[in-house]
């Protein structure tokens, strides 16, 4: 591994020399996209070869030292894997595929990161320029595609701009709200041979990735702050991203003023932390949920008012005044009107914030959350982790795995059901812990996104959460799991249907279960086939057991529980209900 | 429900390909229809200006601004209503040369409408109006329905602000102080 490092610097320490000297050298466009990448500190992509991106593959084939390229199985499992990666590293997550069918696939990938704020470089081949607009072989417009899910998406027909346009691809990436950037990448500039220099990029002026910090916003905000009675602090991934947990909670208990996350905001802040009162939205917790539409003051902090956070929006929060940190300006009264707006980024606004507001404790604002976590803890919770009979349910499952991590693993989740059983009943006790398709909901994501956590963050336990459907939407991952030794740790919570949909139709659809019930395979034989240990569960006193055999080393394991088959996720808001009409169980 | 009123939105960007793409994806998605759209090099070197117009109400015109704005190649977009501009567009007619002259005074039209000509020839006349959309489609309508008309072709508007504050130029000499300031 120090090698690794070595030549990385070596290599991109010659970039920088021979730039400073004029003596450049002249290599072949593919050469320079790797040396580039190599400049900007990449070390792992994820990627699968093709017809237009193989002078690409063959250069790589000489840096095999330097970069860690993983083959995923699908391309679209590349771009979930980049986004795990991302989410756990806080660095950029690269992919390499070809043109055409290796560049729809990303889509997915690419809608998610978009929609999600993951930093992402997707570097796609293309046909030679002079094939272009021809419907040539494999030939697809990935610019246009692309267009309205990245932050930025370019076509570089010429070896000449290929380091400009990596420079820049990751300057916009990373920077102010990140997001994911695609360059469609012609074959004739990766043959080309032309001088290499490589500039970093920090300025576009086109582009204002940070909004400098306002006093005067900062001013009137911890007026409205120091006024209140009853605060509350609605908490995204916008602190994640920004690096501001300190801050955040600096910020919390100065002020005295409790908190929801959302489900990316979760692990901003431990799951004990006195001042976390839960998670917000659809499948969230009762307090927070309520409380939004008694606080007096709202603070949201990185977050975007998501209709699965707001419920109907002529009924969310009227009663507050709206205080709105972000860093993106076209955040601001998108959904909900802001009373005031603090632009920039969520490190240095909350910085200024704590220092200009005045010490409160709010007492008895905070407590009075408690009454709410006690009915949902016995209405909702204790049935759901501490069963007494019946089938395994979803989350005493997921709690028992968090506590067989002592809390520490890295949360991957899939979508449905199994994603907000994970979510509520995993705890935090670090930021970055968690990895989650929130925006758009991706089914499939799962194992790919574990797999690039498990990348990003080797030293950490990495457990995923999926469903019979989601796994089977990526499970021909298994195979990169495989050869790579990626040692996830899955955990299929097996209800036989696609849950979630069979909720809905429960609950909305008169019990019409349309095309939900699944026929499903040997899973276990499924993971022997690619040498991964697994075991199937089925009874209550198999599962610590079976949870100890799965952590007790690095490797990769499949953990099949047969989960109870009609279980339902509360509480919940329905879809467009309002945010304190939540349904409990019957 | 607010009322939809007639927006013009400036938009600065960089001369990139594809660039229109980008503008016009923001308003599909909201499902906006533009009604003008008129583009060409701006006073500053490198940088383009685009005129649009839609109808649409302040509360969307707003986020949609915004959104246009956030775009890495967009230096700067905003919105006015007709009140904060001078604006303008062209319109061209072909008219058959004898069914005009069979009009009797085309000096009267000429004066009434303020038209220049700008080619003619024993078969076809072509005439040039500025004005606002009423202007010129009044010209049509009446042209149409004396003498008939050949083609027509309007062009999107164009416009410039009354306000005092010079947005892009001001924007980009703070963006150059800075980088100065910076390095
Ligand atoms: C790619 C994709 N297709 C369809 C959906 C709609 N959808 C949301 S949840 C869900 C059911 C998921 O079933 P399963 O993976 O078995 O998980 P469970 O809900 O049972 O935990 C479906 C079909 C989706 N989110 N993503």
């Amino acid at each position: 591994m120090k090698s690794k490092n070595n030549n990385i610097e070596e290599i991109a320490g010659q970039a920088r020399n021979d730039s400073a000297k004029g003596t450049k050298r002249i290599i072949s466009g593919s050469q320079i996209l790797i040396e580039s990448l190599i400049c900007e500190g990449v070390d792992t992509i994820f990627g699968y070869p093709g017809g237009q991106i193989i002078p690409v593959f063959d250069t790589l084939y000489d840096f095999k030292n330097e970069i860690n390229h993983i083959l995923t199985r699908h391309e679209q499992g590349a771009t979930h894997a980049a986004q795990g990666y991302a989410r756990v590293s806080g660095k950029v997550g690269v992919c390499f595929v070809t043109s055409g069918p290796g560049a729809t696939n990303v889509i997915t990938g690419i809608g998610d990161a978009m929609l999600d704020s993951t930093p992402m470089v997707v570097i796609a081949g293309q046909v030679g320029a002079n094939l272009l607009g021809t419907d040539a072989f494999q030939e697809i417009d990935v610019v246009g595609i692309t267009q309205p899910i990245t932050k930025w998406s370019y076509q570089i027909r010429r070896a000449e701009d290929i380091s400009w346009a990596i420079a820049r691809a990751f300057y916009i990436a990373r920077s102010g709200r990140p997001g994911p950037v695609v360059l469609d990448f012609t074959k004739n500039a990766q043959a080309q041979n032309v001088e290499f220099e490589y500039q970093p990029c920090d300025f576009i002026r086109s582009y204002i990735p940070v909004p400098e910090v306002n006093p005067a916003q900062i001013e009137a905000a911890a007026q409205l702050i120091d006024e209140a009675k009853k605060p509350f602090a609605l908490v995204g991934q916008g602190v994640i991203l920004g690096n501001a947990e300190e801050e955040l909670k600096a910020f919390l208990e100065k002020a005295g003023i409790p908190a929801g996350n959302t489900l990316l905001g979760l692990s901003a802040l431990p799951s004990d932390y006195p001042l976390n009162k839960g998670f917000l939205g659809m499948h969230g917790n009762i307090g927070p949920n309520m409380k939004t539409n008694e606080a007096d003051v709202i603070i949201a902090i990185g977050m975007r008012f998501d209709d699965r956070v707001t419920g109907d929006l002529t009924k969310y929060a009227k009663q507050a005044k709206i205080i709105h940190l972000d860093i993106d300006a076209s955040e601001i009264g998108k959904n909900v009107p802001v009373d005031v707006a603090v632009l920039g980024d969520a490190k240095e606004t909350l910085a200024a914030l704590t220092e200009k507001v005045k010490k409160n404790s709010h007492t008895e604002w905070i407590r009075s959350f408690d009454e709410y976590d006690k009915l949902e803890y016995d209405k909702v919770i204790r049935k759901e982790i501490h069963p007494e009979h019946g089938q395994i349910t979803m989350g005493e499952v997921v709690r028992r795995v968090s506590e067989a991590t002592e809390n520490k693993a890295v949360l991957v989740t899939d979508v449905g059901q199994n994603q907000m059983m994970a979510s509520r009943y995993f705890k935090y006790s670090q930021p970055r812990s968690i990895v989650t398709s929130g925006g758009l909901g991706t089914m499939g994501f799962g194992i790919p996104a574990a797999m690039g956590a498990k990348i990003g963050a080797p030293e950490r336990t990495v457990c995923l959460f999926c469903g019979d459907g989601g796994f089977q939407m990526t499970m021909q991952e298994l195979g990169t799991i495989m050869q790579e030794q990626i040692g996830v740790k899955i955990i299929i919570l097996n209800n036989h249907f696609l849950g979630m949909v069979r909720q809905w139709q429960e609950l909305f659809f008169d019990e019409r279960y349309s095309f939900t019930e699944m026929k499903n395979p040997d899973f276990v034989t499924i993971a022997r086939a690619y040498g991964i240990a697994s075991k199937e569960v089925n009874e209550r006193e198999e599962l610590d057991g079976a949870i100890n055999d799965m952590l007790q080393d690095d490797k990769p394991y499949l953990l099949v529980v047969n989960v109870e088959t009609k279980g339902l996720v509360y509480p919940m808001v329905p879809a467009g209900a309002c945010i304190t009409d939540i349904l409990l169980c019957d | 429900m607010q009322e939809s009123t007639l927006y013009t939105i400036t938009i600065f960007s960089e001369n990139t390909v594809g660039l229109l793409n980008q503008i016009t994806i923001i308003f599909t998605r909201r499902g906006i229809n533009i009604e003008t759209l008129s583009v060409s090099p701006s006073a500053i070197k490198g940088i383009h200006k685009f005129t649009i117009t839609v109808f649409s109400t302040k509360d969307m015109i707003e986020k949609v601004v915004q959104q246009i704005d956030k775009r890495v190649d967009i230096l700067k977009a905003y919105y006015s209503t007709d009140d904060e501009l001078v604006f303008q567009e062209i319109a061209l007619y072909k008219i058959a040369t004898n069914k005009l002259l069979a009009l009797g005074s085309i000096e009267e039209i000429i004066r009434k409408y303020n038209i220049q000509i700008l080619e003619m020839n024993e078969t076809f006349m072509v005439l040039q109006k500025t004005g606002h959309y009423k202007e010129t489609q009044g010209l049509f309508d009446e042209l149409k329905d004396s003498v008939g008309v050949l083609q027509f072709i309007r062009s999107g508007r164009i416009a410039i602000t009354k306000s005092k504050v010079e947005r892009l130029s001001d924007m980009l000499a703070s963006i150059e102080e800075k980088v100065t300031n910076e390095g």
